[in-house]
């Protein structure tokens, strides 16, 4: 499919550079996630942030990705404020 | 108990599976408020994750991905932030009690017993609301342009004429003031649904409509802020436990924000009729899906003359595959109201520009 909009390509390539990099460190750390759960599960109850945290990040991250991602390929809302009627 | 909690060794074809159900599902959510957390828990459970790791990794990538659906339908001014914040505190409550119910089951009557629950909750529920989504949407469909007039059901209309000193509030999606007080149980149902069958918006979203007498394409994208409310609580606790996998949550949520952007974007397409028939076809086919597991479980608790494993498995297979054909049928049914829409949407702009002879 063709590049449609110029500006959210350019942006979709930076978030989508920041969104994989995110994965390549939790593929990165996985081993790590799986004992900070286990030491939840061991009274460190502390360690429950973690995966709260992870989840906003790349939610935000990759998130931002996917949105300019459609952008880039013309995929847009009708207009706005249309909701409702 | 938790102790012996494993996480398991991710496979390609598992992360493959997972990203791809994470799309179909986000995209039915972003479009219809919820959905594809009820193929999500049981894919990861054939993969070997155990059950609580499954639910609680599934919930995990759930509250993120309402979060950005959510953000993006409030551009579209779908989103009723209020109500979808008072309507999820209230969920919060159900979730745990929903939650308790599971637990009580299942020390009495073990796994099968919780099975046969989650089954006959699905069914009975899925059977009255969805019916009534179904004939709606169809309903709508047949008075066409005459459906752009909308009106609130009588029900609605009761609800909103029912004044109650110190518990009314004013929701921009209803455009009236309704009593807290008819929010709380609604919140609370639809919260337990979700502790349930892990598809709150099966309660939330009709209850949206047709007691409080919002419009389709508002409960919806309202309903994703009472699943953001409801799936960060639920992600607090379960991590609190040490059994979400992010992994696997992350895994899901990079396959669903694709699909939930998508599935939004789709909404400013459709009429209101649309989002039901979406929301009618999955609940009915889920509905059906249920009555291939029944047999299996009835059997274990002996309820029935025994019927043995392989017609079992075989049963359990098409159940699964008609879950799958659910999400499916709404994915389809979506990007087909998307690509129309789009296409009609450009040919009218195309039409304006020729009548004003600015096109060349």
């Amino acid at each position: 499919m063709a590049i449609k909009d110029k500006r959210a390509a350019k942006l979709a390539l930076l978030f989508g550079a920041l969104s994989v990099a995110l994965y390549i460190l939790l593929f990165y750390i996985s081993d790590l996630t799986i004992e900070w759960a286990r030491l939840t599960r061991l009274g460190h109850k502390e360690y429950f942030i973690v995966p709260v945290v992870i989840a906003l990040v790349f939610s935000y991250v990759h998130g931002t990705f996917t949105s300019h991602f459609w952008d880039m390929l013309g995929f847009k809302p009708a207009a706005k404020h249309k909701g409702g009627k | 108990m938790l102790d012996s909690v494993s996480f398991i060794d991710l496979s390609l074809t598992n992360v493959i599976l997972l990203f791809v159900v994470g799309f179909i599902g986000g995209m039915v959510s972003g479009f219809i408020g919820s959905g594809g957390a009820f193929v999500l828990t049981p894919a990861m459970m054939t993969m070997g994750v155990p059950g609580i790791v499954a639910v609680a990794s599934n919930i995990a990538h759930k509250f993120p991905k309402a979060l950005v659906g959510a953000i993006k339908r409030n551009k579209y001014g779908q989103v009723d932030i209020k109500l979808g914040l008072i309507m999820g505190a209230f969920a919060e409550f159900g979730m745990v009690a929903g939650k308790n119910v599971m637990t009580h089951i299942k020390n009495i009557y073990g796994d099968v017993g919780s099975n046969l629950y989650v089954s006959f909750t699905f069914i009975v529920i899925l059977a009255i609301v969805g019916s009534f989504v179904l004939r709606d949407a169809r309903k709508l469909y047949k008075l066409g342009d005459a459906a752009k007039n909308y009106k609130v059901t009588r029900l609605a209309k009761w609800v909103q004429s029912i004044h109650i000193p110190g518990t009314m509030m004013h929701f921009q999606s209803v455009k009236a003031r309704v009593s807290v007080l008819f929010i709380a149980p609604l919140g609370f149902a639809t919260g337990m649904l979700a502790a349930t069958i892990a598809v709150g918006g099966f309660i939330g979203v009709p209850a949206m409509i047709y007691v409080l007498g919002a419009p389709a394409l508002m409960a919806s994208a309202t309903e994703l802020v009472i699943a953001f409310v409801m799936g960060l609580g639920g992600t607090v606790l379960y991590a609190l436990d040490g059994v979400v996998d992010i992994r696997l949550a992350m895994i899901i949520l990079g396959g669903s924000l694709f699909g939930i952007q998508i599935g939004a974007i789709g909404t400013t397409y459709v009429k209101d009729h649309t989002v039901k028939l979406v929301m009618g076809i999955i609940m009915i086919t889920v509905l059906f899906s249920r009555f291939f597991y029944i047999p299996g479980y009835l059997s274990q608790l002996q309820l029935i003359e025994p019927v043995d494993a392989g017609t079992v498995t075989m049963l359990k297979m098409a159940g699964d595959g008609t879950l799958v054909l659910a999400l499916l049928l709404g994915a389809i049914t979506i990007v087909g109201a998307l690509i129309k829409g789009m296409a009609e949407h450009r040919k009218q702009h195309e039409e304006l520009a020729d009548k004003d002879g600015f096109n060349d």
